[in-house]
């Protein structure tokens, strides 16, 4: 299918369509960039929640329940849940899927394996958001297994960010050095039926108070400094606490639209999208330059051999484009 | 560079109605990861139209089926029915483990499965059939 066809499958409301655009941009296959510019003007402003934590403190039965309680609002919803692959064969088992909606088609779930995703992880998250968004649906939640620098940079791609906690689940040092804190719009306490839990939601709330509010995407102050981020208990898999948690991102959404921040974090991401695409252009360019010179291999050889350095070399490789843009520039 | 494809294999493996027995499908689960497939794995006790949206939904390759309750007869047609409304029944390969007698097993084959998968099948058999047949896109 053409991108062209595809984008209109997309804008159209239909399934396939959606299902294989998704594919197109994570795997960046031919026709994908064309396929975003094409989605691009019809991003429809669509609440991206970002759902963190450890394995096993209930992430995708929460997000299941948040899905189910924006339908019963007459809400779309759109999941992006990323689970790692394995680094030894590359494959990977993504996760359960959401069962309570299932049949639901305006329940949109899709899982994605952390694979060595050449454009970046966070980029293809983003690409596949963008997607959800041109077709329409109303809320987009990202899902990630909180355990390194990739993760949280995926779920930093949406607007508000729900960390998930449990009790016992260590003490406020290791909540400190996860680097939780930092990122947390919302803070969620699920299970919060085991014991200890009142001790794990005052530890968080007591490191909220004393990071000032400088906390969640607000940390660096600017408009919408002041937000203090809420935790709230759940019990996901009955069902309990939802409505204060879908309060609580309501909130921070409202602040966020009211703040104008959201409109800057458009800019933010558009200008990220337009460095990301001039790295990858310019990056192609220099490689067809080396390849056209023997390829990497042979390049090496020649440093190994003592007749250059990876310093040179690269200053070479690129002294042709830099002779052109000054051409293109004097003329 | 980073417009170069990569793309694995797609797999949902799903279990549909009531039937609790999941290890075939774990097991294979584990296997086709091995082979360096992405797998989804539904969870128990789903309904046809679940099943049906989530191989949509997750644009898979491959669908495996494990049922071991003996309502093949009426949960895989559905399936099949579902994936034919969404137009994506002929680019889906749906493959059924469990305990299929032959006859029936002939028939799901007529209806459109790639392949009936029994008791005492190979690991590598599978993995094998699935990298031959998998629809080209």
């Amino acid at each position: 299918m053409t991108p062209a066809a595809l984008a209109e499958g997309v804008l159209a409301g239909d399934q396939r369509a959606l299902a294989r655009a998704i594919t197109v941009v994570e795997n960046r296959e031919p026709g994908a960039r064309e396929l975003l510019s094409r989605l691009h003007p019809h991003r429809g402003g669509a609440a991206v929640v970002g759902v963190t934590g450890s394995p096993g403190t209930g992430k995708s039965t929460l997000v299941d329940r948040l899905a189910k309680a924006y339908r019963a609002k007459d809400l779309t919803v759109g999941v992006v849940a990323v689970d790692p692959a394995s680094p030894f064969s590359g494959g990977a088992v993504l996760g359960d899927r959401i069962r309570m909606t299932g049949g639901d088609m305006d329940v949109f779930v899709r899982s994605m394996s952390a694979r060595g995703s050449l454009g970046g992880l966070s980029a293809a998250t983003a690409d596949a958001v963008a997607v959800l968004d041109a077709f329409g649906k109303d809320r987009i939640v990202v899902e990630t297994v909180g355990a390194g620098q990739n993760e949280v940079d995926v779920v930093r791609t949406a607007d508000t960010v729900v960390v998930l906690v449990t009790p016992q689940s260590g003490d406020d040092v290791q909540m400190l050095k996860a680097g939780i804190l930092e990122i947390g719009d919302v803070f969620v306490v699920n299970k919060a039926d085991l014991a200890g839990a009142g001790r794990t939601v005052r530890d968080l709330e007591e490191m909220v108070h004393l990071a000032g509010g400088r906390v969640g995407s607000h940390r660096d102050g600017g408009e919408g400094a002041g937000w203090t981020p809420p935790v709230v208990e759940t019990v996901a898999t009955e069902g309990e606490g939802i409505d204060d948690l879908v309060a609580a991102l309501d909130d921070h959404r409202a602040l966020l639209e009211d703040s104008g921040r959201l409109d800057r974090r458009a800019r933010e991401r558009d200008a990220e999208t337009l460095r990301r695409l001039l790295r990858e252009d310019v990056g192609r360019l220099v490689e067809a330059e080396l390849s056209a010179r023997g390829g990497l291999e042979a390049a090496v050889d020649r440093i190994e051999a003592g007749e250059t350095t990876p310093y040179d070399l690269a200053a070479e490789l690129v002294a042709p484009f830099e002779r052109l843009e000054r051409e293109l520039a004097g003329e | 560079m980073s417009d170069a494809q990569q793309r694995a294999i797609r797999c949902l493996v799903a279990k549909v109605g009531l039937d609790g027995h999941d290890r075939g499908a774990h097991v294979i689960a584990r296997a086709f990861r091995d082979a360096g497939f992405e797998v989804v794995y539904t969870g128990l006790h789903n309904t046809p139209a679940a099943v049906v949206q989530a191989a949509v939904q997750e644009d898979v390759d491959v669908l495996g089926i494990s049922i071991l309750s003996g309502a093949h007869n009426t949960l895989v047609p559905q399936i099949l029915e579902g994936l034919a409304d969404h137009g994506a029944l002929d680019d889906t390969l749906v493959l059924v483990g469990g305990t299929i007698p032959e006859d029936d097993a002939a028939h799901l084959r007529e209806l459109g499965v790639a392949a009936v998968f029994g008791p005492g099948t190979s690991l590598q058999e599978t993995v094998d059939f699935v990298r031959e047949h998998v629809p080209a896109r």
